[in-house]
């Protein structure tokens, strides 16, 4: 059986079987502190062992540039944007993502498929249409889902220098000012999420508590998820007890 | 007379005043050409003409000329990054022009993306919900021409192949002209199959241009009733 398996269609020309790895997913809103705690993560699995890799919205080799400059102009049209992003999306995961799996890495994957589809569910996209067009995605093994209230997100945004145009929806905009259309924009956002936590099966963890214990919570349960694998170095000794020099 | 106006594929029909024509068919059947005369008539006209041409979003043909180039595109992102442009270009260009009641002239439209995509192994399904959004055309014609007529317009003009309009990302031969040969063969093929199920227009495109030309506005002449036209420009060209 293959250790992945998709949402609906096949990518052409990639067989799932290859793959071993983690797929593990951090989702939130912007200012949920999803950076902080996969900075923080990395170094807790590298410990144990683990080859870490990482991948994030628009860092993708092909659309990453398109993407900026289309910000910049606020010049394309808003289902584009949906699918500029799904593009970076499959590139991200063709060719950052796939490789690291059949290398047998843990990929942190900083947002996936959820925000991109809830974004677009925001600014007016079919659910149903978004959720098809990601459909070529895989299940990852796991989905944590760093939850947060719009009014604890709002010290926070000011804290880290203010309102994003983007991040408060002003494209569209949902507001008379930033601050209006930002708390807006993001009750909808956190709302959308909410819904794919429950479609999906998110792990949901309270990301308004103190740092340190959101952090040692989300070690734990990903430390919990990669011990349930198969655990080579126990098959290891089984080998060895079968060849013969173990108890009669 | 509503059944002439272009909806979209999606659920949710809302309909448009405008009228929507696209040509469709491989490299060298003449869709340009014929799509070129039939504006220039429509204009004399004093109809308002609006040219849509495939992959001219001007932000975002920038990386798709990126990903050509450096050849990083996958038959995945191929897909997807098309359907960015087209997706930029019916928000911008040709929704606001038949809300305005203007003729839209695509030169290529979503079945082009169709073809091309399957052929690259997308599943037909998906590609076919992923441009869900587009407005269906109040007709589609497709100009139909065998192989071999198309490979020598193309072949003898011009004849330096790009890597993925001959289909080279697909491995399916060392030498390009070959690969372009099997490529355009199975663009064919998918051609034929979207005519009858998404009811594409026939054109015989080995008839003479003139006569072409002279069917296509035959066919175009009874959509166009209840359109607004400026007959300052009636004559004009």
């Amino acid at each position: 059986m293959a250790r992945f398996e998709s949402y609906g269609v096949g990518i052409p020309g990639i067989d799932l079987q290859e793959l071993s790895g983690w797929l593990i997913v951090i989702e939130g809103t912007d200012g949920a502190g999803r950076t902080t705690h996969l900075n923080r993560l990395r170094p807790v699995l590298e410990r144990k062992g683990y080859a870490v890799a990482e991948t994030g919205l628009s860092r993708s080799d092909l659309a990453a540039r398109g993407i900026r400059q289309a910000k910049e102009g606020n010049t394309l049209g808003s289902n584009a944007y949906n699918l500029f992003y799904a593009t970076d999306f499959a590139d991200r995961l063709e060719r950052q993502i796939l490789p690291a799996l059949r290398a047998g890495f843990v990929m942190l994957t900083d947002r996936y498929t959820y925000s991109l589809i809830a974004r677009a569910i925001v600014r007016g996209a079919d659910p149903d249409w978004i959720k098809n067009v990601y459909s070529f995605s895989m299940k990852p093994d796991a989905v944590f889902y760093l939850r947060i209230h719009v009014e604890d997100l709002v010290p926070r945004i000011v804290a880290n220098g203010g309102f994003d145009y983007w991040e408060s929806g002003m494209d569209l905009p949902m507001g008379a000012d930033l601050f209006d259309s930002f708390v807006n924009y993001q009750t909808r956002v956190i709302e959308e999420l909410d819904h794919l936590a429950q479609d999906y099966g998110f792990e949901t963890l309270d990301a308004t508590r103190p740092e340190d214990e959101t952090a040692e919570d989300l070690a734990d349960r990903v430390l919990k998820l990669l011990d349930r694998r198969p655990n080579l170095l126990l098959e290891l000794v089984e080998e060895d007890t079968s060849r013969g020099d173990g108890p009669a | 007379m509503s059944d002439h106006l272009p909806g979209t594929y999606a659920a949710t029909r809302t309909e448009y005043p405008g009228r929507l024509f696209i040509v469709e068919g491989i490299d060298g059947s003449g869709k340009s050409t014929q799509l070129t005369l039939l504006a220039q008539w429509l204009r004399s006209l004093g109809y308002p003409v609006v040219f849509s041409e495939w992959n001219s979003s001007p932000i975002v043909r920038e990386t798709t000329r990126r990903g050509k180039r450096r050849k990083i595109l996958t038959p995945l992102t191929f897909s997807l990054i098309h359907a960015t442009d087209f997706s930029d270009r019916v928000e911008r260009e040709i929704l606001p022009s038949l809300k305005a009641g203007a003729i839209v002239l695509a030169d290529r439209y979503v079945y082009t993306a169709l073809a091309r995509d399957v052929t690259r192994g997308v599943d037909p399904q998906w590609v076919r919900s992923l441009y869900r959004f587009s407005p269906v055309p109040t007709v589609a014609f497709y100009f139909r021409v065998p192989l071999e007529v198309a490979l020598k317009r193309i072949l003898s003009g011009r004849p330096k192949l790009k890597w993925y309009e001959s289909g080279q990302d697909l491995g399916l031969h060392a030498e390009p002209a070959a690969s372009y040969r099997l490529f355009q063969t199975r663009i064919l093929e998918s051609y034929e199959q979207l005519t009858g199920e998404y009811g594409l227009h026939v054109m015989d495109a080995t008839k003479p241009i003139e006569y072409q030309q002279k069917l296509l506005r035959r066919a175009i002449l009874p959509q166009l009733g209840g359109l607004r036209r400026d007959l300052r420009l009636h004559g004009a060209l």
